[in-house]
């Protein structure tokens, strides 16, 4: 962990040295996920609910999704740019060294600059929080922070499932962006107004809604099964499946020779 | 060919088309990530369909088009975002840049706006080539106010496919501006991002211009951003018809034409800057 620490710190000293494009990524980062809100802005402008969710309400949903995303992003950059690692053949350096791969993956980036989209959902989260109609007693903050860490874990599992599908092809890596930008995008919205069907494959196949819908629920009132609130770290399981999958395709690697 | 002439050897049109070939088809060979491609884009667009339905069931009555207009324009989106998506830019040239090969580009005889905007065209054809068809035809068989209907007649069709080729080639002479400004500044990354967040979001590919609230929308749709995707595929939807559909046009020309113009002659201005260290 000390280890861990040590290569966080030489990260971002590494990433602060050009203070410049460091600020105008974090802007773009920023940009890129304002546009989002500002379609979410017009299309409410317009409907004004949508499922009898609220302009105010959606915005709590989307900022834990994004600051979830973001977060993961953020850490876990190195699966993120593991195909690179694989096409370039600077995994068998890694593999050389005695400490786990994975560990070495974790820790070989990490992409602050990804936190613009992170102060897009703060500030998200600053507008929404007092109008959202949500009393905000304890247990209904610790929803909301079980929802962003449960999220960080889940998008973290899906960065290392991509690293992992990287082992077998290169080339067709870019369905998982469906389930990583995708349910970025479209977790803007609580992932039941998308029908019953997208909101069965996003509970049992993909944990997406243990922390986004069902903990949701709880959060802005539509239930008051406090049990809904936990249900984020039933979906950090996740992690498990993809890392073993990770670790499958890791044994059946061989070297591009490079 | 004349303005394109930026060299002094004579231009003519078969080396560009010969560049528009190897592009082509080396484009065409990256056949899984054509698959993989097909697969995104159809869960994408099969997600922003749904997502569409949900609002449109909250209040039909502020739903500024048609549900099969709609469907329409999503699927041709998706079917065809290797033609329009803006963040698509080709890695080599920006290398060519700041790696100084940008010298040997000026050796050869011919224009390098006129290469640079042939292979940008021809890459991206390519990737549209292999995925456009798989997706259209799923589209088609879908239920029907969520897939792709037909085009609203033959005049649609024809209003559509000249206002396709005019919207594509206005987004390939916007993205032009970016590599030439790369030119200018040798870091793009940052322009490069800024631009690509206000023109997606302008042209129409996070949210179709009919949502726009009123007074935005009847601007944006006179600019160069609602001239690239959102026109043609409204055409084709049937949403703008008749006289609109043939202003609309007009306003891709006027465009293409001053996009291109300029572009030209900031290349021109550019190049006369770079000054190629040795090594």
């Amino acid at each position: 962990m000390r280890l861990y620490f040590k290569y966080l710190r030489m990260l971002v000293r590494s990433q602060l040295e050009y203070r410049e494009s460091f600020i105008m990524t974090l802007l773009g980062q920023f940009l890129v996920s304002f546009s989002a809100f500002l379609g979410i802005y017009f299309i409410l402008m317009r409907f004004h609910t949508v499922r009898d969710y609220t302009f105010p309400e959606i915005l709590i949903c989307f900022s834990s999704v994004l600051a979830s995303f973001s977060l993961a992003e953020c850490f876990a950059r190195g699966f993120d740019a593991f195909p690179r690692l694989i096409k370039s053949g600077s995994l068998d350096r890694i593999l050389l060294r005695p400490r786990g791969v994975a560990f070495q993956v974790l820790t070989s980036n990490l992409e602050l600059s990804r936190a613009g989209r992170l102060l897009q959902a703060i500030f998200m989260l600053i507008y929404a929080v007092p109008r959202c109609g949500v009393v905000w007693t304890a247990d209904k903050i610790a929803t909301l922070a079980v929802m962003i860490a449960g999220g960080v874990l889940v998008f973290t599992a899906l960065f290392i499932l991509y690293a992992g599908f990287s082992f077998f092809t290169i080339e067709g890596l870019e369905f998982m962006n469906l389930f990583t930008d995708g349910v970025r995008e479209f977790g803007q919205y609580p992932l039941s107004i998308y029908g019953e069907g997208v909101l069965k494959l996003f509970t049992y196949v993909i944990p997406v809604a243990l922390f986004q819908y069902y903990p949701f629920l709880y959060l802005v009132g539509r239930s008051d099964d406090k049990r809904l609130a936990l249900l984020p770290i039933l979906g950090a399981v996740f992690i498990l499946p993809c890392s073993l999958f990770f670790r499958l395709g890791l044994r059946r690697y061989k070297s591009t020779g490079s | 060919m004349k303005r394109f002439n930026l060299s002094k050897a004579p231009v003519g049109m078969k080396k560009y088309l010969s560049f528009f070939k190897i592009r082509f088809i080396a484009g065409l060979s990256y056949r899984s990530a054509a698959w993989a491609g097909v697969f995104t884009q159809f869960g994408w667009g099969f997600m922003t369909v749904l997502m569409f339905k949900a609002f449109y069931e909250s209040s039909p009555e502020s739903f500024p088009i048609l549900f099969s207009s709609l469907s329409s324009y999503i699927w041709l989106q998706q079917a065809l975002l290797a033609m329009f998506m803006f963040w698509f830019f080709d890695g080599e040239i920006f290398d060519s840049i700041t790696s100084g090969g940008i010298a040997y580009e000026l050796c050869r005889p011919c224009g390098l706006y006129a290469m640079w905007f042939v292979k940008n065209m021809a890459a991206r054809l390519s990737n549209a080539a292999l995925r456009s068809v798989p997706i259209l035809l799923v589209a088609v068989f879908l239920p029907k106010p969520y897939g792709i209907s037909p085009p609203d007649g033959i005049l649609s069709a024809v209003l559509f496919l000249i206002s396709l080729i005019l919207g594509f080639l206005v987004l390939i002479a916007m993205s032009m501006l970016i590599y030439i400004s790369a030119i200018y500044t040798l870091s793009s990354a940052g322009v490069r991002i800024l631009a690509t967040s206000a023109v997606e979001f302008l042209s129409g590919a996070i949210i179709p211009i009919p949502f726009f609230p009123d007074g935005l929308r009847a601007v944006i749709e006179l600019t160069p951003f609602a001239a690239m995707q959102s026109t043609p595929f409204l055409i084709y939807s049937g949403h703008i018809d008749g006289d609109k559909a043939v202003f609309l046009i007009g306003v891709q020309l006027v465009w293409l034409a001053a996009l291109g113009l300029f572009g030209v002659f900031a290349m021109s201005r550019a190049l006369k800057r770079v000054t190629v260290q040795g090594g």
